[in-house]
Protein backbone atom coordinates (compact mmCIF):
# COMPACT_ATOMS: atom_id res chain seq x y z
CA UNK A 1 0.00 0.00 0.00
CA UNK A 2 1.32 3.09 -0.66
CA UNK A 3 -0.68 6.74 -0.86
CA UNK A 4 -0.33 8.23 -4.21
CA UNK A 5 -2.07 11.51 -3.22
CA UNK A 6 -2.08 13.18 0.32
CA UNK A 7 -2.43 16.57 1.54
CA UNK A 8 -0.04 15.32 4.37
CA UNK A 9 3.05 14.81 3.72
CA UNK A 10 4.72 18.12 3.96
CA UNK A 11 6.43 19.27 6.24
CA UNK A 12 7.56 16.05 7.99
CA UNK A 13 10.99 17.09 8.23
CA UNK A 14 11.51 20.79 8.65
CA UNK A 15 10.70 21.89 11.89
CA UNK A 16 7.31 23.28 12.37
CA UNK A 17 5.97 25.98 14.31
CA UNK A 18 3.36 25.07 17.36
CA UNK A 19 0.04 27.13 17.93
CA UNK A 20 -0.52 27.73 21.63
CA UNK A 21 -3.48 24.79 21.54
CA UNK A 22 -0.82 21.95 20.60
CA UNK A 23 -0.51 20.45 24.23
CA UNK A 24 -4.20 19.93 23.72
CA UNK A 25 -4.47 18.30 20.51
CA UNK A 26 -1.46 16.03 21.78
CA UNK A 27 -4.13 15.30 24.81
CA UNK A 28 -6.79 14.34 23.09
CA UNK A 29 -4.69 11.67 20.76
CA UNK A 30 -4.93 13.94 17.58
CA UNK A 31 -3.12 12.77 14.38
CA UNK A 32 -0.78 15.94 13.92
CA UNK A 33 0.13 16.83 10.72
CA UNK A 34 2.45 19.50 8.98
CA UNK A 35 0.50 22.00 6.77
CA UNK A 36 1.94 25.71 5.72
CA UNK A 37 5.06 25.01 8.12
CA UNK A 38 2.63 24.46 11.19
CA UNK A 39 2.13 21.42 13.19
CA UNK A 40 -1.72 20.77 13.25
CA UNK A 41 -4.06 18.55 14.25
CA UNK A 42 -5.38 16.60 10.92
CA UNK A 43 -8.25 14.72 13.12
CA UNK A 44 -8.76 13.67 16.71
CA UNK A 45 -10.97 10.26 15.93
CA UNK A 46 -12.41 10.20 12.54
CA UNK A 47 -12.58 12.56 9.66
CA UNK A 48 -15.96 11.28 8.63
CA UNK A 49 -17.50 11.67 11.96
CA UNK A 50 -15.91 15.34 12.77
CA UNK A 51 -17.69 15.98 9.74
CA UNK A 52 -20.96 14.65 10.30
CA UNK A 53 -20.63 16.18 13.90
CA UNK A 54 -20.44 19.93 12.03
CA UNK A 55 -23.06 19.35 9.92
CA UNK A 56 -25.37 17.92 12.87
CA UNK A 57 -24.32 19.07 15.97
CA UNK A 58 -20.75 21.49 16.37
CA UNK A 59 -17.13 21.31 15.91
CA UNK A 60 -14.34 22.94 17.55
CA UNK A 61 -11.17 24.01 15.02
CA UNK A 62 -8.01 25.44 15.75
CA UNK A 63 -6.90 27.95 13.37
CA UNK A 64 -4.15 29.63 14.84
CA UNK A 65 -1.64 29.17 12.32
CA UNK A 66 -3.66 31.79 10.11
CA UNK A 67 -2.22 34.91 9.42
CA UNK A 68 -3.50 37.70 11.42
CA UNK A 69 -2.36 40.90 10.44
CA UNK A 70 -3.43 44.28 12.24
CA UNK A 71 -3.39 47.22 10.19
CA UNK A 72 -4.11 51.07 11.84
CA UNK A 73 -3.83 54.29 11.59
CA UNK A 74 -5.64 57.33 9.85
CA UNK A 75 -5.34 55.92 6.61
CA UNK A 76 -6.14 52.00 7.11
CA UNK A 77 -8.85 52.35 5.46
CA UNK A 78 -7.59 53.85 2.37
CA UNK A 79 -4.44 52.12 2.54
CA UNK A 80 -6.04 49.16 2.32
CA UNK A 81 -8.55 49.82 -0.36
CA UNK A 82 -5.54 50.57 -2.34
CA UNK A 83 -3.93 46.95 -1.49
CA UNK A 84 -7.03 44.64 -1.86
CA UNK A 85 -9.67 44.50 -4.95
CA UNK A 86 -12.74 45.19 -2.36
CA UNK A 87 -14.14 48.59 -0.99
CA UNK A 88 -12.70 48.33 3.01
CA UNK A 89 -12.99 52.08 3.81
CA UNK A 90 -16.92 51.24 3.12
CA UNK A 91 -17.13 48.55 5.87
CA UNK A 92 -18.75 49.84 9.01
CA UNK A 93 -16.71 49.20 12.32
CA UNK A 94 -18.36 45.43 13.49
CA UNK A 95 -18.57 44.39 10.26
CA UNK A 96 -16.39 41.94 7.97
CA UNK A 97 -15.81 41.56 4.16
CA UNK A 98 -14.41 38.42 2.34
CA UNK A 99 -11.49 39.84 -0.33
CA UNK A 100 -8.68 38.84 -1.99
CA UNK A 101 -4.72 40.30 -2.74
CA UNK A 102 -4.33 40.88 -6.36
CA UNK A 103 -0.69 40.92 -8.07
CA UNK A 104 -0.03 44.03 -10.74
CA UNK A 105 -1.41 41.30 -13.31
CA UNK A 106 -4.18 40.15 -11.45
CA UNK A 107 -3.66 36.66 -10.11
CA UNK A 108 -4.69 36.19 -7.13
CA UNK A 109 -1.91 36.43 -4.19
CA UNK A 110 -4.61 35.44 -1.30
CA UNK A 111 -7.96 35.22 -0.40
CA UNK A 112 -8.67 37.27 3.32
CA UNK A 113 -11.53 38.37 5.25
CA UNK A 114 -11.33 41.53 6.42
CA UNK A 115 -12.43 42.68 9.81
CA UNK A 116 -13.14 46.27 10.88
CA UNK A 117 -12.59 46.61 14.74
CA UNK A 118 -12.29 49.94 15.08
CA UNK A 119 -12.42 53.50 13.25
CA UNK A 120 -9.21 52.92 12.12
CA UNK A 121 -8.24 49.27 12.91
CA UNK A 122 -8.66 46.23 10.73
CA UNK A 123 -7.90 43.07 10.97
CA UNK A 124 -6.47 41.14 8.39
CA UNK A 125 -6.86 37.37 8.26
CA UNK A 126 -4.52 35.52 5.20
CA UNK A 127 -3.98 31.82 4.57
CA UNK A 128 -0.80 30.21 6.87
CA UNK A 129 0.73 29.81 3.68
CA UNK A 130 0.73 33.66 2.65
CA UNK A 131 0.78 35.16 5.84
CA UNK A 132 4.26 36.18 5.24
CA UNK A 133 3.88 37.50 1.57
CA UNK A 134 0.80 39.23 2.49
CA UNK A 135 2.15 41.04 5.47
CA UNK A 136 4.86 42.19 3.47
CA UNK A 137 2.51 43.51 0.77
CA UNK A 138 0.45 45.15 3.03
CA UNK A 139 3.60 46.89 5.03
CA UNK A 140 4.64 47.95 1.28
CA UNK A 141 1.35 48.96 -0.12
CA UNK A 142 -0.74 50.17 2.37
CA UNK A 143 2.36 52.46 4.24
CA UNK A 144 4.55 53.70 1.10
CA UNK A 145 1.97 55.75 -0.75
CA UNK A 146 0.51 57.10 2.23
CA UNK A 147 1.28 60.39 4.33
CA UNK A 148 3.34 60.51 8.01
CA UNK A 149 -0.56 60.05 9.54
CA UNK A 150 -0.61 56.84 7.11
CA UNK A 151 -1.42 53.32 7.89
CA UNK A 152 0.92 50.63 10.64
CA UNK A 153 0.75 47.34 9.38
CA UNK A 154 1.71 44.58 12.30
CA UNK A 155 1.45 40.62 12.40
CA UNK A 156 0.47 38.11 14.76
CA UNK A 157 1.03 35.36 14.17
CA UNK A 158 3.78 36.59 11.22
CA UNK A 159 5.33 38.03 14.40
CA UNK A 160 8.97 36.76 13.17
CA UNK A 161 8.57 37.90 9.48
CA UNK A 162 7.16 41.21 10.37
CA UNK A 163 10.08 41.41 13.42
CA UNK A 164 7.58 43.67 15.57
CA UNK A 165 7.29 41.42 18.47
CA UNK A 166 9.36 38.56 18.62
CA UNK A 167 7.04 35.77 20.46
CA UNK A 168 9.09 33.96 23.72
CA UNK A 169 8.32 30.41 24.83
CA UNK A 170 7.06 27.32 23.18
CA UNK A 171 4.55 28.23 21.60
CA UNK A 172 5.05 30.46 18.10
CA UNK A 173 2.48 32.87 17.52
CA UNK A 174 0.96 35.82 19.67
CA UNK A 175 -2.49 35.20 18.55
CA UNK A 176 -5.07 32.46 18.61
CA UNK A 177 -7.86 31.74 16.79
CA UNK A 178 -10.84 29.44 17.61
CA UNK A 179 -13.87 28.58 15.51
CA UNK A 180 -16.76 26.80 16.98
CA UNK A 181 -18.84 25.49 13.58
CA UNK A 182 -22.69 23.80 13.77
CA UNK A 183 -26.12 24.11 14.22
CA UNK A 184 -25.55 24.33 17.66
CA UNK A 185 -22.53 26.96 17.52
CA UNK A 186 -25.41 29.84 18.99
CA UNK A 187 -26.42 27.74 21.88
CA UNK A 188 -22.61 26.85 23.11
CA UNK A 189 -21.27 30.63 22.30
CA UNK A 190 -23.82 31.85 24.21
CA UNK A 191 -23.85 29.26 26.40
CA UNK A 192 -20.02 30.73 27.42
CA UNK A 193 -20.43 34.61 26.89
CA UNK A 194 -20.69 36.62 29.94
CA UNK A 195 -24.44 38.16 30.66
CA UNK A 196 -23.09 41.47 29.54
CA UNK A 197 -22.10 40.49 26.70
CA UNK A 198 -24.23 37.69 25.57
CA UNK A 199 -26.91 39.65 23.49
CA UNK A 200 -24.58 41.17 20.97
CA UNK A 201 -23.27 37.57 20.27
CA UNK A 202 -26.29 36.37 20.28
CA UNK A 203 -27.79 38.82 17.92
CA UNK A 204 -24.23 38.99 15.79
CA UNK A 205 -25.04 38.90 12.02
CA UNK A 206 -23.14 37.20 9.17
CA UNK A 207 -19.91 38.55 8.29
CA UNK A 208 -20.18 41.49 11.92
CA UNK A 209 -18.16 40.77 14.73
CA UNK A 210 -18.06 42.24 18.37
CA UNK A 211 -15.77 41.93 21.37
CA UNK A 212 -16.90 39.54 23.78
CA UNK A 213 -15.66 38.38 27.30
CA UNK A 214 -16.35 34.59 27.33
CA UNK A 215 -16.15 32.58 30.98
CA UNK A 216 -13.44 30.51 31.19
CA UNK A 217 -12.18 28.26 34.71
CA UNK A 218 -11.00 31.41 37.22
CA UNK A 219 -11.86 34.29 35.53
CA UNK A 220 -13.14 35.43 32.20
CA UNK A 221 -11.04 35.97 28.61
CA UNK A 222 -11.34 38.60 26.04
CA UNK A 223 -12.29 37.56 22.69
CA UNK A 224 -13.15 38.94 19.14
CA UNK A 225 -16.08 37.13 18.40
CA UNK A 226 -17.08 37.04 14.61
CA UNK A 227 -19.90 35.22 12.91
CA UNK A 228 -17.81 33.90 10.03
CA UNK A 229 -16.36 30.32 9.28
CA UNK A 230 -15.65 28.06 6.45
CA UNK A 231 -17.46 24.77 6.70
CA UNK A 232 -20.85 25.80 5.32
CA UNK A 233 -22.59 25.63 8.43
CA UNK A 234 -23.74 28.55 11.23
CA UNK A 235 -20.64 29.65 13.33
CA UNK A 236 -18.35 31.60 14.99
CA UNK A 237 -14.77 32.28 14.93
CA UNK A 238 -13.00 33.66 18.42
CA UNK A 239 -9.76 35.78 17.95
CA UNK A 240 -7.68 36.19 21.06
CA UNK A 241 -4.05 36.24 22.51
CA UNK A 242 -1.93 33.45 22.55
CA UNK A 243 -1.87 33.19 26.24
CA UNK A 244 -6.18 32.90 26.35
CA UNK A 245 -6.44 30.34 24.26
CA UNK A 246 -6.14 27.12 26.36
CA UNK A 247 -8.77 28.35 28.53
CA UNK A 248 -10.99 29.49 26.01
CA UNK A 249 -10.52 26.25 23.72
CA UNK A 250 -11.15 24.27 27.41
CA UNK A 251 -14.28 26.70 28.07
CA UNK A 252 -15.98 25.93 25.00
CA UNK A 253 -15.07 22.42 24.66
CA UNK A 254 -16.57 21.70 27.77
CA UNK A 255 -19.55 23.66 27.03
CA UNK A 256 -20.33 21.96 23.99
CA UNK A 257 -20.02 18.84 24.74
CA UNK A 258 -23.89 18.47 25.93
CA UNK A 259 -24.58 19.82 22.35
CA UNK A 260 -22.56 17.09 20.73
CA UNK A 261 -19.42 19.31 19.91
CA UNK A 262 -16.48 17.29 19.06
CA UNK A 263 -12.55 18.76 18.50
CA UNK A 264 -12.45 18.75 14.63
CA UNK A 265 -9.14 18.83 12.63
CA UNK A 266 -8.17 19.79 9.15
CA UNK A 267 -9.33 16.85 7.01
CA UNK A 268 -13.05 17.46 8.26
CA UNK A 269 -12.00 21.34 7.31
CA UNK A 270 -11.29 20.48 3.85
CA UNK A 271 -14.17 18.17 3.18
CA UNK A 272 -16.73 21.07 5.13
CA UNK A 273 -14.89 23.47 2.76
CA UNK A 274 -15.33 21.54 -0.23
CA UNK A 275 -19.12 20.53 -0.27
CA UNK A 276 -20.03 24.37 0.68
CA UNK A 277 -18.00 25.02 -2.72
CA UNK A 278 -15.84 27.56 -0.91
CA UNK A 279 -12.13 27.90 -2.86
CA UNK A 280 -9.26 26.83 -0.95
CA UNK A 281 -5.37 28.44 -1.95
CA UNK A 282 -3.25 26.61 -3.72
CA UNK A 283 -6.31 24.53 -5.30
CA UNK A 284 -8.82 26.79 -6.93
CA UNK A 285 -6.76 30.15 -6.09
CA UNK A 286 -3.31 30.95 -6.98
CA UNK A 287 -1.47 33.49 -8.71
CA UNK A 288 -2.39 32.49 -12.18
CA UNK A 289 -6.17 32.61 -11.27
CA UNK A 290 -8.15 35.72 -11.14
CA UNK A 291 -11.23 36.07 -8.97
CA UNK A 292 -13.30 35.91 -12.14
CA UNK A 293 -11.76 32.86 -13.54
CA UNK A 294 -12.45 31.35 -9.71
CA UNK A 295 -16.22 32.69 -9.72
CA UNK A 296 -15.92 35.45 -7.22
CA UNK A 297 -15.55 38.32 -9.70
CA UNK A 298 -18.12 39.99 -7.12
CA UNK A 299 -15.11 40.78 -4.33
CA UNK A 300 -13.30 42.97 -7.30
CA UNK A 301 -15.32 46.12 -6.58
CA UNK A 302 -14.13 48.18 -10.09
CA UNK A 303 -16.65 50.74 -8.97
CA UNK A 304 -14.67 52.05 -5.92
CA UNK A 305 -13.27 55.74 -6.02
CA UNK A 306 -11.63 58.42 -4.28
CA UNK A 307 -12.71 61.07 -2.54
CA UNK A 308 -13.06 63.28 -5.35
CA UNK A 309 -15.52 60.61 -6.90
CA UNK A 310 -12.61 59.43 -9.58
CA UNK A 311 -11.94 55.57 -9.89
CA UNK A 312 -9.66 54.65 -6.96
CA UNK A 313 -6.37 52.85 -8.20
CA UNK A 314 -5.61 49.55 -6.86
CA UNK A 315 -3.23 47.11 -7.40
CA UNK A 316 -4.34 44.87 -9.94
CA UNK A 317 -7.01 47.22 -11.43
CA UNK A 318 -6.11 47.84 -15.03
CA UNK A 319 -5.64 43.72 -15.49
CA UNK A 320 -8.82 43.10 -13.83
CA UNK A 321 -11.02 45.47 -15.31
CA UNK A 322 -9.50 43.74 -18.92
CA UNK A 323 -10.24 40.74 -17.44
CA UNK A 324 -14.15 41.84 -16.06
CA UNK A 325 -14.93 42.68 -20.51
CA UNK A 326 -13.63 39.65 -21.88
CA UNK A 327 -14.68 35.75 -22.43
CA UNK A 328 -13.20 33.83 -19.77
CA UNK A 329 -10.70 30.88 -20.67
CA UNK A 330 -11.83 28.47 -18.34
CA UNK A 331 -14.69 28.62 -16.22
CA UNK A 332 -14.75 26.53 -12.35
CA UNK A 333 -17.52 24.23 -11.90
CA UNK A 334 -18.78 21.80 -9.77
CA UNK A 335 -18.76 18.05 -10.48
CA UNK A 336 -20.50 15.16 -8.84
CA UNK A 337 -19.01 11.64 -9.53
CA UNK A 338 -21.66 9.07 -10.76
CA UNK A 339 -19.21 6.60 -9.71
CA UNK A 340 -17.89 6.00 -6.22
CA UNK A 341 -14.34 6.63 -7.14
CA UNK A 342 -13.64 9.98 -6.22
CA UNK A 343 -11.51 12.42 -8.72
CA UNK A 344 -8.88 14.48 -6.72
CA UNK A 345 -6.64 17.39 -7.32
CA UNK A 346 -4.28 17.41 -10.26
CA UNK A 347 -6.96 14.98 -12.49
CA UNK A 348 -7.51 15.12 -15.75
CA UNK A 349 -11.69 16.56 -16.51
CA UNK A 350 -12.16 14.51 -20.10
CA UNK A 351 -14.85 15.08 -22.88
CA UNK A 352 -17.12 12.07 -23.81
CA UNK A 353 -14.99 11.59 -26.81
CA UNK A 354 -11.78 11.66 -24.46
CA UNK A 355 -10.03 15.09 -24.83
CA UNK A 356 -8.88 16.51 -22.03
CA UNK A 357 -11.29 19.81 -21.20
CA UNK A 358 -9.61 20.65 -17.77
CA UNK A 359 -8.78 19.82 -14.66
CA UNK A 360 -9.61 19.09 -10.87
CA UNK A 361 -8.54 21.64 -8.15
CA UNK A 362 -10.52 20.00 -5.04
CA UNK A 363 -11.92 16.63 -4.96
CA UNK A 364 -13.38 14.00 -2.42
CA UNK A 365 -15.83 11.39 -1.38
CA UNK A 366 -18.43 13.91 0.14
CA UNK A 367 -19.40 12.50 3.79
CA UNK A 368 -22.85 14.56 3.57
CA UNK A 369 -23.83 13.01 -0.27
CA UNK A 370 -22.64 9.84 -0.07
CA UNK A 371 -20.97 10.58 -3.46
CA UNK A 372 -17.86 12.06 -4.86
CA UNK A 373 -17.93 15.54 -5.43
CA UNK A 374 -14.93 17.49 -7.22
CA UNK A 375 -14.59 21.32 -8.00
CA UNK A 376 -12.74 21.65 -11.26
CA UNK A 377 -11.64 24.09 -13.75
CA UNK A 378 -12.93 23.75 -17.39
CA UNK A 379 -13.60 25.10 -20.64
CA UNK A 380 -16.57 27.27 -20.86
CA UNK A 381 -18.47 25.14 -23.53
CA UNK A 382 -18.44 22.54 -21.51
CA UNK A 383 -19.50 24.22 -18.13
CA UNK A 384 -23.33 24.41 -18.04
CA UNK A 385 -24.87 22.31 -15.54
CA UNK A 386 -26.25 19.07 -16.62
CA UNK A 387 -23.08 18.16 -19.00
CA UNK A 388 -21.85 14.85 -18.59
CA UNK A 389 -17.83 14.95 -18.65
CA UNK A 390 -15.28 11.98 -17.07
CA UNK A 391 -12.44 12.54 -14.98
CA UNK A 392 -9.40 10.34 -15.52
CA UNK A 393 -8.80 8.57 -12.32
CA UNK A 394 -5.60 7.02 -12.17
CA UNK A 395 -5.99 5.60 -15.69
CA UNK A 396 -9.67 4.90 -15.98
CA UNK A 397 -12.71 7.35 -17.09
CA UNK A 398 -15.05 7.89 -13.81
CA UNK A 399 -18.40 9.54 -15.10
CA UNK A 400 -19.16 13.12 -13.99
CA UNK A 401 -22.02 15.60 -14.39
CA UNK A 402 -21.53 19.30 -13.94
CA UNK A 403 -23.71 20.58 -11.37
CA UNK A 404 -24.43 23.68 -9.76
CA UNK A 405 -22.17 25.09 -6.47
CA UNK A 406 -22.06 25.08 -3.96
CA UNK A 407 -22.96 20.95 -3.67
CA UNK A 408 -24.61 21.69 -0.11
CA UNK A 409 -26.35 24.21 1.24
CA UNK A 410 -27.67 23.88 5.01
CA UNK A 411 -31.43 24.40 5.45
CA UNK A 412 -32.04 28.09 6.84
CA UNK B 1 5.34 -7.05 18.93
CA UNK B 2 2.43 -5.73 19.94
CA UNK B 3 -1.48 -5.50 19.04
CA UNK B 4 -0.67 -2.63 16.71
CA UNK B 5 1.97 -5.11 14.73
CA UNK B 6 0.65 -8.85 15.37
CA UNK B 7 3.90 -11.67 15.88
CA UNK B 8 2.36 -13.85 13.66
CA UNK B 9 1.82 -12.20 10.83
CA UNK B 10 3.96 -11.50 8.03
CA UNK B 11 4.93 -7.87 6.53
CA UNK B 12 5.78 -5.65 2.95
CA UNK B 13 7.15 -2.32 3.28
CA UNK B 14 4.38 -1.30 1.47
CA UNK B 15 2.18 -1.90 4.83
CA UNK B 16 -0.17 -4.94 4.00
CA UNK B 17 -0.20 -8.19 6.44
CA UNK B 18 -0.13 -11.64 5.14
CA UNK B 19 -0.92 -14.53 7.39
CA UNK B 20 0.39 -18.39 6.83
CA UNK B 21 -2.73 -19.93 6.66
CA UNK B 22 -3.72 -21.64 3.10
CA UNK B 23 -4.75 -19.77 1.22
CA UNK B 24 -3.47 -16.67 2.66
CA UNK B 25 -5.36 -14.03 4.07
CA UNK B 26 -4.32 -10.29 2.95
CA UNK B 27 -4.83 -6.84 4.71
CA UNK B 28 -3.69 -3.53 5.20
CA UNK B 29 -1.93 -3.20 8.81
CA UNK B 30 -2.91 -0.60 11.92
CA UNK B 31 -0.31 1.53 10.97
CA UNK B 32 -1.50 2.07 7.40
CA UNK B 33 -5.04 2.46 8.12
CA UNK B 34 -4.69 5.20 11.06
CA UNK B 35 -2.62 7.02 8.16
CA UNK B 36 -5.09 6.53 6.08
CA UNK B 37 -8.31 8.13 8.02
CA UNK B 38 -11.63 6.30 8.30
CA UNK B 39 -12.01 4.61 4.88
CA UNK B 40 -14.90 5.53 2.33
CA UNK B 41 -13.94 2.96 -0.79
CA UNK B 42 -12.27 -0.39 -1.09
CA UNK B 43 -11.80 -1.67 -4.41
CA UNK B 44 -10.70 -5.56 -4.76
CA UNK B 45 -9.92 -7.60 -7.57
CA UNK B 46 -12.11 -10.11 -8.71
CA UNK B 47 -12.11 -13.48 -7.48
CA UNK B 48 -10.18 -15.86 -9.91
CA UNK B 49 -7.82 -12.48 -10.75
CA UNK B 50 -3.64 -13.81 -10.88
CA UNK B 51 -1.84 -11.32 -8.96
CA UNK B 52 1.81 -10.51 -8.59
CA UNK B 53 3.75 -9.66 -5.41
CA UNK B 54 4.80 -6.05 -5.79
CA UNK B 55 1.33 -4.69 -8.34
CA UNK B 56 -1.22 -3.03 -7.68
CA UNK B 57 -4.42 -5.11 -7.16
CA UNK B 58 -6.97 -2.94 -5.48
CA UNK B 59 -7.36 0.61 -3.61
CA UNK B 60 -8.05 2.20 -0.75
CA UNK B 61 -9.82 5.60 -0.33
CA UNK B 62 -10.44 8.05 2.53
CA UNK B 63 -11.81 11.71 2.84
CA UNK B 64 -8.55 12.90 2.47
CA UNK B 65 -6.07 10.10 0.31
CA UNK B 66 -6.36 7.59 -2.06
CA UNK B 67 -3.83 4.80 -1.68
CA UNK B 68 -3.15 1.56 -4.12
CA UNK B 69 -3.00 -2.05 -2.80
CA UNK B 70 -0.08 -4.20 -3.61
CA UNK B 71 -0.26 -7.53 -3.93
CA UNK B 72 2.05 -8.82 -0.93
CA UNK B 73 2.06 -12.38 -2.80
CA UNK B 74 2.03 -14.08 -6.10
CA UNK B 75 -0.82 -16.59 -6.66
CA UNK B 76 -4.60 -16.59 -7.48
CA UNK B 77 -7.05 -14.62 -5.74
CA UNK B 78 -9.92 -17.04 -4.24
CA UNK B 79 -12.02 -14.85 -1.88
CA UNK B 80 -12.65 -11.43 -1.33
CA UNK B 81 -14.80 -9.99 1.84
CA UNK B 82 -17.74 -8.13 0.61
CA UNK B 83 -17.87 -7.27 4.10
CA UNK B 84 -15.01 -4.35 3.62
CA UNK B 85 -16.95 -3.30 0.39
CA UNK B 86 -19.88 -2.82 2.23
CA UNK B 87 -18.43 -1.08 5.38
CA UNK B 88 -15.00 0.04 4.64
CA UNK B 89 -14.88 1.60 8.23
CA UNK B 90 -13.94 -2.13 9.06
CA UNK B 91 -10.52 -1.91 8.08
CA UNK B 92 -10.06 0.98 10.33
CA UNK B 93 -11.94 -0.46 13.25
CA UNK B 94 -10.32 -4.11 13.18
CA UNK B 95 -7.47 -4.17 10.36
CA UNK B 96 -5.88 -7.49 11.58
CA UNK B 97 -9.52 -9.22 12.11
CA UNK B 98 -12.93 -8.66 10.24
CA UNK B 99 -11.15 -5.79 8.17
CA UNK B 100 -9.62 -8.10 5.91
CA UNK B 101 -8.88 -7.64 2.35
CA UNK B 102 -7.78 -11.14 0.46
CA UNK B 103 -7.74 -14.38 0.52
CA UNK B 104 -4.74 -15.81 -2.26
CA UNK B 105 -3.80 -19.29 -3.35
CA UNK B 106 -0.05 -18.61 -3.00
CA UNK B 107 2.09 -19.99 -6.54
CA UNK B 108 4.78 -17.25 -5.28
CA UNK B 109 5.88 -15.53 -1.80
CA UNK B 110 6.67 -12.31 -2.68
CA UNK B 111 9.45 -10.09 -0.32
CA UNK B 112 8.37 -10.44 3.35
CA UNK B 113 9.61 -9.26 6.36
CA UNK B 114 8.93 -9.83 9.89
CA UNK B 115 6.73 -8.68 12.53
CA UNK B 116 10.09 -7.23 14.46
CA UNK B 117 11.25 -5.89 10.84
CA UNK B 118 8.11 -4.35 9.82
CA UNK B 119 7.52 -2.77 13.47
CA UNK B 120 11.27 -0.97 13.10
CA UNK B 121 10.39 0.06 9.72
CA UNK B 122 7.06 2.79 10.66
CA UNK B 123 8.88 3.94 13.51
CA UNK B 124 11.46 5.17 11.68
Amino acid sequence: MSATTSSTAAGETEQLRRTPLDAEHRALGATMTGFAGWSMPLRYTSDVAEHQAVRSAAGLFDLSHMGQIRVTGPDAGRGLDRALVGNISGLAVGRARYTMICAPDGGVVDDLVVYRTGDEEFLVVANASNATTVTAELQQRCSGATSESGAWVEAGAEARAAAVDEPAGPVDTTTALVAVQGPAAAAILTAVVVDADRDDVAGLRYYACTPARVAVDGGTVEALVARTGYTGEDGFELYCAADDAVALWRSLLAAGEPHGLVPAGLACRDSLRLEAGMPLYGNELDRTTTPYDAGVGRVVRLDKTDDDGSPLPFVGREALEARAHSEPARVLVGLEGLGRRAARHGYAVLAPRGATVGHVTSGAPSPTLGHPVALAYVTPEVSAPGTELAVDVRGRAEPVRVVPLPFYRRAT
Amino acid sequence: MSENVPDHLQYTAEHEWVDGSSPATVGITRHAADALGELVYVELPEVGTEVTAGSVCGELESTKSVSEIFAPVTGRVVETNQAVVEDPSLVNSDPYGAGWLLKVEITTPGALISAEEYAALVQA
